[in-house]
């Protein structure tokens, strides 16, 4: 049982939390507690149902206002999967927070009011999904018992969407639609017995049959040491071991290797995992590995088949969410922390901002405000070790870092 | 088999956060309260840098009203370890003047080890202190992010938290700032009680059934102790219990239970239908109790 990330974007108009709610509510993760104070704040809000939104708006100034406007992570499992809820406020304004919560997704839900359809926000959901390269999208067309279950209106909803999808360039990317209403609970866990005209899944069931396993895995292994253990005491006079997540692809005792960006060549002598030596590591593993030659190995550098390099330059091009109140200027300098490695990078140029409904783009863009979304060429001080994010969705992705305020200001997709 | 992948997949996220931490920040320290989730910690600690010892030190912020049992379990663990212990009292705050005892009812030395702690920071000057919460335990924890910065005050401001994209984890922080570090922000209780089961992990025998004078208090089970305010028409009795978090005696309920070994303790959660937290006496003060508490800086 992997765990199964879920994006969800949305106001609490969309129904997004009850949907969420009613997902805990019939998967019975609901505790007894928890129920219980919903019930109590439903009742004294004068509701006549329960406020499944109150489970999962977990900040007061989020109360106050009946909106949400961070990431929040809900957490609950079946017998066959655990899930994360990513779950990230829809407005133009909370961009940078759904970019955010889809950045660790491997499946988004975006939500539809079936009595309002394809709106301005169901473009941005769906082009931030593929800006991040989400694989599996769920169109979960909601409120369905406004429309009186109504197949033509689904249908039309379904129509309209299909337009979207023929903008997008992301070929392989799997969407589906469910008619739904998370208040009465129908196709959620439990399959309507009023919509008999849908014959597909039930939102769980779709859930609990994805298949996660080709997300990341696209072959070509990448490991970024993060940091050199030396032990330095008799029994490991000598040992040098260097820690790092592999990415991408496995990784073999034997392997012929390349250290980025040495261009040393070597071989993979011994895979620790806690005091274990194991033959082959796979993706998303936190192992150590030893090298068969006595190599120079810092933090920051990258291991690497040596039939797999990555592209290494100072120079590329790629795609910006940003995400701090002080514009991105171009000319300006930041930390660009590619994985585990910090360099310097500049802003040579912005190239174009996108614009988040498919209308395309706008040239002659001098900066960009906070939830832009643009294609800007940097150059950096010492070179990196990367792969397109089409290619590869750890590899090509890299954060911005202000280096007078320390925050990280946004979130680069390498072209 | 199933249930195995799973944790080594938040075993392996783990890993990675601690290696981040000893790569990212000069002087880092290990909170340890002697629970279930520290101890959890201290095993992937073990495992990020094997073969070499944990490279930072773990520090108690001790009430002065813990249970016995936690601070044997914890003295032993250390010695273990091979690593250093620091020990900060609250007693010694109250001492010097810096917060003032709870009286009453409801007190507890729980709001009051913030300020040890953020004493302990600046004297020490940590940059990062790692802690065991998890996301799944609070609404307001579920906004927590991994790094979680706290400025020269300690404060934690919730409406303006650095995103966190991918696993790319960003320590850079000014003079005088710190992280909190939280690796195992996306474990539930179930998966720590699971993990604990699976590396065959030791744990403080308050955590198993036992015999213990109690009394029952707005529908809770309370440890009957000096250190516990009761009132005189409060009657003590004696029953089977546990308990499921290990916090300060005056914040901390037991559950009725006849569990005595690990692997009956997970199935009880598994069956269980009160949240970990409803037990903690401290967040049934407001709604928004844990969000105030975290802004002022708490764990």
């Amino acid at each position: 049982m992997e765990v199964l990330k879920i994006a969800t974007a949305g106001s609490v108009d969309d129904g997004k939390s009850t949907l969420i709610g009613r997902l805990l509510y019939d998967t019975k993760s609901l505790t007894d507690d928890k129920l219980e104070a919903i019930e109590r704040s439903s009742k004294q809000k004068g509701y006549d149902y329960l406020d499944f939104s109150l489970a999962t708006d977990g900040l007061v100034a989020e109360r106050e206002q009946g909106i949400t406007i961070d990431v929040a992570h809900i957490y609950f499992s079946t017998n066959t999967r655990s899930y994360i809820i990513a779950d990230t406020p829809g407005h133009v304004e909370y961009t940078r927070n759904m970019v955010t919560g889809a950045s660790t997704s491997q499946a988004a839900i975006i939500l539809i009011d079936a009595r309002h359809g394809v709106i301005e926000q169901t473009y941005r959901h769906f082009f931030i999904n593929n800006l991040l390269r989400i694989k599996d999208v769920i169109v979960a067309i909601n409120k369905m018992d406004l429309v009186n279950f109504s197949e033509d209106r689904y249908n039309e909803i379904k129509d309209d969407f299909q337009k979207l999808v023929e903008k997008s360039d992301y070929e392989d990317q799997n969407i589906t639609f469910i008619p739904v209403s998370a208040l009465k609970g129908d196709n959620v866990v439990e399959k309507s017995d009023v919509m008999s005209w849908y014959q597909g899944e039930t939102l769980i069931s779709h859930l609990e049959n994805l298949d996660t396993d080709d997300i990341y895995n696209n072959g070509k292994m990448r490991f970024p040491v993060q940091y050199v253990i030396r032990p330095k005491t008799e029994e490991f006079h000598d040992f040098r071991g260097y820690a790092g997540k592999v990415y991408g692809g496995d990784i073999q005792v034997g392997d012929e290797v390349v250290v980025l960006p040495s261009e040393t060549k070597t071989k993979v002598k011994e895979i620790y995992f806690n005091d274990q030596k194991y033959e082959s590591a796979s993706r998303r593993s936190s192992i150590s590995v030893t090298l068969e030659n006595d190599v120079n190995v810092s933090r920051g550098d990258m291991i690497v088949k040596a039939t797999e390099l990555p592209k290494i330059d100072k120079r590329f091009t790629a795609t910006i969410s940003w995400m701090d109140a002080k514009q991105l200027v171009s000319g300006s300098k930041y930390v660009l922390q590619h994985g585990v490695n910090k360099v310097l990078a500049k802003v040579t140029a912005i190239l174009n901002k996108i614009e988040t409904d498919f209308s395309g783009v706008e040239t002659n863009v001098s900066n960009l405000e906070m939830n832009d979304i643009a294609s800007v060429s940097f150059q950096l001080n010492k070179p990196i070790f990367f792969d397109s994010f089409k290619e590869h969705r750890t590899n090509g992705a890299f954060i911005l870092i202000d280096p007078q305020s320390n925050n990280t200001v946004g979130v680069g997709f390498i072209e | 088999m199933t249930e195995k992948l799973h944790i080594n997949a938040l075993e392996n996220e783990a890993i990675y956060i601690f290696r981040e931490v000893a790569a990212q920040f000069e002087r880092p320290v290990l909170l340890f309260s002697g629970g279930k989730d520290s101890i959890t910690l201290v095993r992937l600690a073990q495992k990020a840098f094997y073969p070499a010892k944990i490279p930072f030190p773990l520090m108690h912020i001790d009430t002065g009203h813990n249970f016995p049992e936690t601070i044997e379990f914890r003295d032993k663990l250390v010695e273990e370890l091979g690593v250093e212990l620091i020990v900060r009292h609250v007693q010694d705050s109250i001492d010097q003047g810096k917060v003032k005892e709870e009286t009453g009812r409801y007190s507890s030395r729980n709001m009051l080890q913030t300020t040890t702690l953020l004493d302990a920071i600046e004297e020490l000057k940590f940059d990062a202190c790692i802690g065991g919460a998890r996301r799944d335990e609070e609404k307001a924890r579920a906004k927590e992010r991994i790094f979680s910065v706290r400025d020269d005050f300690g404060q934690w401001d919730e409406k303006n938290q650095r995103p966190e994209l991918f696993d790319m984890l960003n320590g850079n922080i000014d003079l005088g700032q710190n992280v909190r570090v939280f690796p195992i922000s996306n474990w539930t209780e179930l998966d720590v009680w699971t993990y604990i089961e699976n590396e065959d992990l030791e744990i403080p025998s308050i955590y198993f059934a036992h015999k213990r004078d109690i009394f029952v208090r707005d529908g809770l089970i309370w440890s009957a102790s000096e250190h516990v305010y009761k009132d005189e028409e409060e009657e003590v009795e004696e029953r089977m219990v546990r308990f499921r978090t290990v916090g300060d005696m005056s914040c901390t309920a037991a559950v009725d239970s006849y569990a005595t070994t690990i692997s009956e303790v997970v199935a009880e959660i598994r069956d269980s239908s009160i949240s970990e937290r409803g037990a903690r006496i401290d967040d049934k003060r407001s709604e928004a109790a844990m969000e105030k508490r975290k802004q002022q800086g708490y764990f």
